[in-house]
């Protein structure tokens, strides 16, 4: 498999809302609700990581799950968001995305 | 349920403010007979005022943003206010006037990747559109920005807000929205200004215009489903929350003033001696407004057309009592009722209606 670079578009806005990233694409208005593996890729593609790296050193580390598994679904995921706009992917490295507020609230009321 | 329903649910779950509207000034280069502003400066938030304003909203867990006035753009930090905002990954959508806005802004709003640019339009006729703005040739510029800003794809939509000077001429406004290939969207409802002077309240359209305006299909979709009765009162809608505002929506005006809606004038506290999430969290005004359930609304919670009303709790406060009814909204739900009566036979009308004196 070729080595994929991942990055966010910077189209989108998002937010981290109760463990998991709540993304809107401003092209057709989409929303997408990302689950909290999805998020994690979803927070790791900083267009200079590859999705190997990413999944290797962020999902498998976080989650318990083997990379072969992880990679796969990884792939479908990012996948589906480049086709909706909300990922870019290449095989070169993308321009580093800017660092974002992607903050956990807690339930305070 | 929508998955917008879904998210919304989980931010209210979670204590989330997801929406905020901030009116950056108050400043207007329209004077529109209807407005509800005092368009002088009393002292607008700073640039670095706003964007730390903006940090605590991001912070906060906000995600869509709706920056207005006034007129937003006379700002002349609303670029730099717009590009912040998009470093924050917020869901910006503007509503202005489009007076200022040239090929040039078109597209650095493209680039900024604006989700939705909102634009007054009162009608395709300049001599009644430039009346309302008392702007002569607005309508001209306002319709120049909307070709501006659809020419570099930007997600565009005229608003109508609806009055007796503009009655009969929605629906050009709307085959002139089709004709420029952008959105339409209509509004009857006439606020009280926000230091409660309830002069501008005579230019809500009369009654029999509202009864048009609901039968028309082009604006709610199916009139019998718009129109169908309300729905029992169970006691998961009397423990249900009357409205988004202070519990997933929250409005911050030009001066950091907070409050639970553009159209709910409880000032809460203000951003600046406080920050965001300690007035979300911590303040009475916010709290109370927050403990209000469709139960304690002392007349609502035993009309029968709760459950389809669209009361507005600010437009109630604003006649005194934001647990009582706000009579704009009892009118259409009696409006409606009717309409459903003459639509679905006498089973209807055996619905007791709460009668209530419209207070303008």
């Amino acid at each position: 498999m070729r080595s994929l670079y991942v990055g966010r578009s910077e189209a989108v806005a998002a937010r981290m809302m109760g463990g998991e990233i709540v993304v809107i694409s401003p092209e057709d208005s989409s929303l997408f609700t990302l689950n909290a593996v999805a998020s994690c890729i979803w927070n790791s593609a900083d267009g200079d990581s590859t999705l190997e790296q990413i999944v290797r050193n962020q999902v498998c580390a976080e989650f318990e799950v083997g990379f072969d598994a992880a990679l796969e679904d990884a792939a479908a995921f990012v996948r589906e968001g480049s086709q909706h706009g909300i990922l870019q992917v290449s095989e070169q490295p993308l321009p580093r995305n800017p660092q974002v507020v992607l903050p956990t609230p807690e339930t305070k009321l | 349920m929508s998955l917008m329903d879904e998210v919304t649910a989980r931010a209210l779950s979670l204590g989330i403010p997801f929406s905020l509207h901030l009116d950056v000034t108050y400043r207007c280069n329209e004077r529109c007979v209807h407005c509800y502003l005092d368009h002088d400066d009393h002292g607008e938030m700073t640039t670095d005022e706003i964007k730390r304003v903006l940090q605590q909203a991001a912070a906060t867990g906000t995600l869509i943003l709706t920056l207005s006035g006034g007129e937003p753009f006379l700002r002349k930090d609303f670029f730099e206010i717009l590009t912040y905002a998009r470093s924050l990954m917020f869901a910006v959508k503007i509503k202005t006037n489009g007076m200022l806005i040239g090929p040039e802004q078109a597209e650095r709003l493209r680039e900024l990747h604006i989700g939705e640019v909102q634009i007054s339009i009162y009608s395709h006729r300049a001599d009644v559109h430039d009346a309302i703005t008392k702007v002569g040739g607005s309508l001209d510029r306002s319709l120049k920005a909307i070709r501006f800003l659809r020419d570099q794809g930007l997600n565009t939509v005229i608003s109508c807000p609806l009055m007796r000077a503009n009655i009969v001429d929605y629906p050009q406004v709307q085959t002139l929205a089709a004709e420029l290939g952008v959105k339409f969207t209509m509004d009857p409802t006439i606020t009280p200004k926000m230091d409660g002077d309830a002069s501008v309240v005579k230019h809500r359209i009369a009654q029999p215009d509202i009864a048009r305006v609901f039968q028309d299909s082009t604006l709610v979709g199916d009139v019998n489903e718009f129109c169908r009765p309300s729905g029992p009162v169970t006691d998961d809608l009397l423990e249900s929350v009357p409205c988004s505002a202070g519990h997933t929506s929250v409005y911050v005006s030009p001066y950091g003033d907070v409050f639970p809606c553009v159209q709910f004038p409880v000032a809460c506290g203000n951003l600046r001696q406080q920050s965001l999430e300690d007035v979300w969290l911590h303040s009475k005004q916010m709290n109370q407004i927050r403990s209000i359930r469709v139960r304690d609304l002392h007349t609502c919670s035993g009309c029968n057309h709760v459950s389809g009303c669209t009361r507005c709790p600010g437009l109630a406060y604003m006649e005194g009592d934001m647990r009582g009814p706000s009579s704009a909204d009892c009118e259409k739900s009696l409006i409606k009722a009717g309409l459903a009566e003459m639509s679905s036979g006498p089973e209807v009308a055996q619905a007791p209606l709460v009668q209530i004196q419209a207070l303008w």
